[in-house]
């Protein structure tokens, strides 16, 4: 591990770390426009230049590793002269257009401009013209205006997805950012590349001109879309006036996790945020007709209650998901419990399609498929599968049956399911979104979903990683814990707990591998349950 | 004083062309030397002979090759520079169409010394007629058993292969050629890792010179010693110095090492034209610092040039003469730079451009008065900023042009569009009394 002085300040670094990370780590910003980590050095920006002593010439930070005893200086006026030459460069032929470019206000370059060059342009002559809001992809546009030439894009394509579409074209100052002949920027991971844009020359089709960068909310939250739960940022827009439509979620963004998905996100995760907002179901209902919430559950308990006082704990059933939280599994496990209900099961009752790449994205498209079998909700003996569920009480086997986040109209198929809903006894949907079957059910409940509460997934892997609330539930719905808290107290259960964080304190008390578990501890980057093997 | 000649030596005799003339001419008999010695011996040797590299930097090519790391089994390579592309440079072209088998007999003795078994030779995409020769004359090496399986019946074997560039001229920069080598985008690489460690296709890799490769023969011949003494100190043997600009005979020389700078132009080269008086050299090259008239008694080596506050580059000597405006030429070199910048780094993809536009506005009569400083900024901002040495190739002649010439700089600024009229020079140059090899 060497140790070095960087500003005066000494730091000891992981071995191998370069000097843009051994800075970071004495807290000291060296600028940089090509070195992104997850990516191999390009050394093309010159951003980075810094002083060392016993070397005549500055050096670039991005490919000098750190050494002991070295003596780094980036605050003296030949760095402070280099970094500002730097950015006139790279501002020379900028169209600056930063009014009408959706970078604006999360832009390098506008950023270094203000921290390390605020000088007027010396250009006399004319700027260079380049192709300018180009489609090359059915996610991203490319302003080779704006473009910095940093070859980030370029080496991810290369690196990361392995697709190589992009390359640079051309020479010297008309050198333009372009695909390769016959390819489009179409790969599983192509949403990547505007991310690591250090500025607004590759923006996203989906996010472009809907709302300016400052407006939104940071979530720091994992993706539901597959068993591999990439950490993700999840914006939000909360205020009607600054954006265009009425959605309230806007973009979706990798956050790193060394563990799970380095920097990087798919693009089937990246864009299914729009589901946050569309399709959603508002209201409780009986039959399609909606009732308040309270009516709902009230007439959810009874039904509860007259099925185990004429048939017992062994004609209820309750169908849950692996697309819940752990929380929201454990308060129904919990739940079942109180009222000695054994038929209890996570089943994957929802339709999906797509297999895995042997990436990142995985065949399993339920985040917690692993949560709900270290929850022993998964299947197992002497318990019925989801599809089996089904199958009894299509027969009459159950006079209850509470289906959490299942698609049954898909599962069974329509008629299959009036049926079922025509039955004598209780049959109750809980669901996040509008469907056929949530608008014939008997009785229906809407479920905030992943985004709308806190909460925690655990992967594939067995890491256990927190959810943040990124906005309110839509309409009257609530959290599946919220829902069995409800009834529990409604059916004499001792109450237990109140929100996310006591329901899952309760459940690491409950579950070995969750010992000594808070959602503090889990953090920003999760916590691997204690008898997992990292996959 | 007639100089002996060892590198032209075959130059005016198309017989030598053929491997059977060159071996007439006493061709091959310095590998044959080569491959009775210790691999270990001939490097000493060439290190020892001061053999510097001459492609540009003037880097010992002994050192170089003590760089390689040791034989680890896997393959390692030479990559030869045959992409000579800096302004005024014409030797490496000259020798491979005048000499080829002084080139593969060169290749062939530092692979053995290198325990190299691949040779490439990158070949500058225009030099058709360089190329076609020196494909004619490795068909014939393959076939004489020169190259092969059993280089001329040893146990060493060594196969050289050809590649024409694509008219980049920075696909001449080693790294840059390596990447175009292997079939990419000629950009300079990163460095470190050297080529020396991580070069063709991640294998340890020597680069050298065209002219560097072709003393190798000679030196081996006549021993260390006898090919240093015809150099001066720290630089061996004899050079080939490409003369042209404005003198009576421009061409192609072979002197001592020690030749001065003012001895190339006006004794080899025949001085001025008639009524013109010479106002500045560019001694190396478009890229070397322009010397002023007063500074031509150096000496024409690598080190004595350095000293002097410029550099012997690829031995491209320009001379200009009191007809031409100083102006108009770096407006030709610039736009050189910028078009032959590939784009990379910032300081020199913008940078190049910048001065550029810069220059061909004050050329144009539309400069202001604190253009000058402003270039001299922009240079400051670009020189050693960069991966490859490109950018402080295309500072050095502003810097050097403004130092030494800024008054006619200050005069285009002045006068405005009255000197945009100004041609580049006020007549032709007469024809060349002698052009050729000399
Ligand atoms: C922009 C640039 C262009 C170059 N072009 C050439 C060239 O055309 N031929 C050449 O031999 N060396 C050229 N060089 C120098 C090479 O990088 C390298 O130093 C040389 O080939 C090494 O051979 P040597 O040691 O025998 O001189 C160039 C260097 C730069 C920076
Ligand atoms: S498009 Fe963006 S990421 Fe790609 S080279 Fe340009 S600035 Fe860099
Ligand atoms: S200095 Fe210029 S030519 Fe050399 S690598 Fe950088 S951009 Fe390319
Ligand atoms: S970050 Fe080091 S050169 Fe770009």
């Amino acid at each position: 591990m060497p140790k070095l002085t960087i500003d005066g300040k000494e730091v000891e670094v992981e071995k191998g770390a370069n000097l843009i990370l051994a800075a970071q780590a004495a807290g000291v910003e060296v600028p940089h426009f090509c070195y992104h980590p997850g990516l191999p050095v390009a050394g093309n920006c010159r951003m980075c230049l810094v002083e060392i002593e016993g070397s005549p010439k500055l050096q670039i930070g991005c490919n000098t590793p750190a050494a002991d005893g070295m003596v780094v200086k980036t605050d003296t006026p030949k760095v402070a002269k280099a970094r500002q030459g730097v950015m006139e460069f790279l501002l020379l032929n900028h169209p600056i257009d930063c009014p009408v470019c959706d970078c604006a206000g999360e832009c390098y370059l506008q950023d270094y401009y203000m921290l390390h060059d605020r000088a007027h342009s010396r250009l006399e002559e004319g700027k260079n013209k380049k192709k300018k809001a180009e489609d090359i992809g059915p996610h991203v546009m490319l302003d080779t205006e704006r473009c910095v030439l940093c070859s980030r894009c370029v080496r991810f394509t290369d690196f990361v997805s392995k697709s190589h579409e992009l390359g640079i074209f051309g020479r010297g100052s008309t050198e333009q950012i372009g695909l390769v002949e016959g390819a489009r920027l179409d790969n599983p991971y192509s949403g990547n590349v505007v991310d690591i844009c250090p500025v607004g020359a590759l923006t996203d089709k989906q996010f472009r001109f809907k709302s300016r960068p400052w407006y939104l909310e940071d979530a720091e939250t994992v993706c539901d879309g597959c068993s591999q739960g990439c950490n993700i940022v999840l914006n939000t827009n909360p205020n009607p006036y600054n954006k265009v439509g009425q959605a309230r979620a806007y973009r979706v963004y990798p956050r790193e996790n060394a563990q799970v998905n380095q920097f990087w996100i798919c693009d089937e995760g990246r864009y299914s945020y729009p589901s946050l907002d569309q399709g959603r179901a508002a209201r409780a209902a009986r039959r399609g007709l909606p009732i308040p919430w309270e009516e709902a559950v009230a007439e959810l308990a009874s039904g509860l209650k007259s099925a185990l006082d004429s048939g017992g704990p062994g004609s209820v059933a309750f169908l849950l998901s692996p697309r819940l939280t752990n929380e929201e599994l454990w308060a129904w496990a919990r739940l079942a419990r109180h009222l000695g209900v054994g038929q209890v099961e996570a089943g994957d009752g929802i339709k999906r399609t797509g297999g895995a790449d042997g990436y990142l994205i995985q065949a399993d498209k339920n985040p917690n498929s692993e949560g709900a079998r270290l929850l022993g909700l998964g299947p197992r003996a002497g318990v019925l599968g989801a599809r089996e569920v089904l199958k009894a009480a299509g027969e009459g086997k159950f006079s209850a049956l509470v289906a959490v986040e299942q698609d049954l109209g898909a599962v069974l198929g329509m008629p299959a399911f009036l049926e079922l809903a025509g039955r004598p006894g209780l049959l109750a949907l809980v669901n996040a979104h509008e469907s056929e079957a949530a608008s014939r059910a008997p009785l229906f409940l809407p479920r905030a979903v992943y985004a709308e509460q806190e909460g925690s997934f655990t992967n594939r892997q067995g890491r256990v990683q927190r959810l943040r609330k990124a906005m309110e539930p839509w309409g009257d719905s609530r959290p599946a814990f919220a829902l069995a808290l409800q009834l529990g107290s409604a059916l004499g259960q001792e109450p237990w707990a109140g929100d996310a964080e006591s329901v899952f304190l309760d459940l690491a008390r409950g579950v070995p591998e969750f010992k000594d578990m808070t959602h503090q501890a889990l953090g920003k980057s999760g916590l691997a349950v204690k008898s997992a093997v990292a996959a | 004083m007639e100089t002996p000649r060892y590198l032209t030596r075959n130059f005016g005799n198309p017989g030598a062309l053929a491997h059977e003339g060159y071996v007439k001419s006493g061709g091959y008999q310095a590998l044959k030397k080569a491959l009775g010695m210790k691999p270990a011996d001939i490097i000493e040797e060439v290190k020892k002979g001061n053999l510097r590299g001459r492609g540009g930097a003037g880097f010992a090519a002994g050192v170089k090759w003590g760089f390689l790391p040791k034989d680890d089994g896997g393959p390692r390579y030479l990559a030869v520079n045959a992409d000579e592309g800096e302004p005024g440079t014409f030797k490496d072209r000259a020798l491979l169409e005048q000499d080829p088998h002084q080139l593969i007999e060169g290749i062939a003795i530092t692979c053995f010394a290198n325990g190299v078994h691949a040779a490439y030779v990158y070949v500058r995409g225009e030099f058709h007629k360089g190329r076609r020769t020196l494909e004619e004359a490795l068909r014939q090496a393959y076939q004489a058993g020169v190259l092969g399986k059993k280089v001329m019946g040893s146990d060493f074997s060594l196969d050289v292969h050809l590649h024409p560039g694509a008219g980049a001229y920075i696909c001449g920069e080693e790294t840059a050629l390596l990447e175009s080598l292997e079939g990419k985008k000629g950009f300079p690489r990163l460095k470190p890792p050297f080529p020396a460690v991580k070069g063709l296709f991640g294998r340890p890799t020597i680069i050298n010179n065209v002219e560097t490769l072709s003393c190798v023969p000679h030196l081996i011949s006549m021993g260390a010693e006898a090919w240093a003494a015809l150099g001066c100190e720290k630089n061996g043997g004899t050079k080939l110095y490409c003369l042209s600009g404005q003198v009576r005979k421009p061409g192609l020389y072979e002197l001592p090492h020690s030749t001065t700078l003012r001895q190339l132009v006006f004794e080899h080269g025949g001085g001025p034209r008639p009524g013109r008086s010479i106002k500045a050299v560019i001694p190396g090259g478009s890229s070397s610092p322009v010397l002023t008239e007063k500074e031509m008694d150096v000496r024409m080596d690598f080190d004595s040039l350095g000293k002097a506050g410029s550099m012997l580059g690829s031995a491209a000597t320009m001379a200009i003469d009191d007809s031409t405006s100083m102006v108009r030429l770096l407006q030709n070199v610039s736009r050189f730079y910028a078009h032959e910048s590939c784009g990379q780094c910032t300081p020199c993809r913008e940078g190049t451009h910048w001065m550029h536009k810069i220059i061909d506005r004050i050329a144009e009569g539309r400069g202001q008065a604190d253009d000058l400083d402003r270039l001299l900024d922009i240079c400051d901002n670009m020189a050693g900023k960069t991966i490859c040495v490109l950018a402080d190739a295309a500072v050095f002649p502003v810097q050097s042009f403004l130092r030494k010439f800024r008054a006619e700089f200050e005069e285009y600024i002045r006068k405005g569009r009255k000197m945009s009229l100004v041609g580049w020079t006020e007549e032709m140059p007469e024809a060349p009394t002698a052009a050729g090899i000399h």
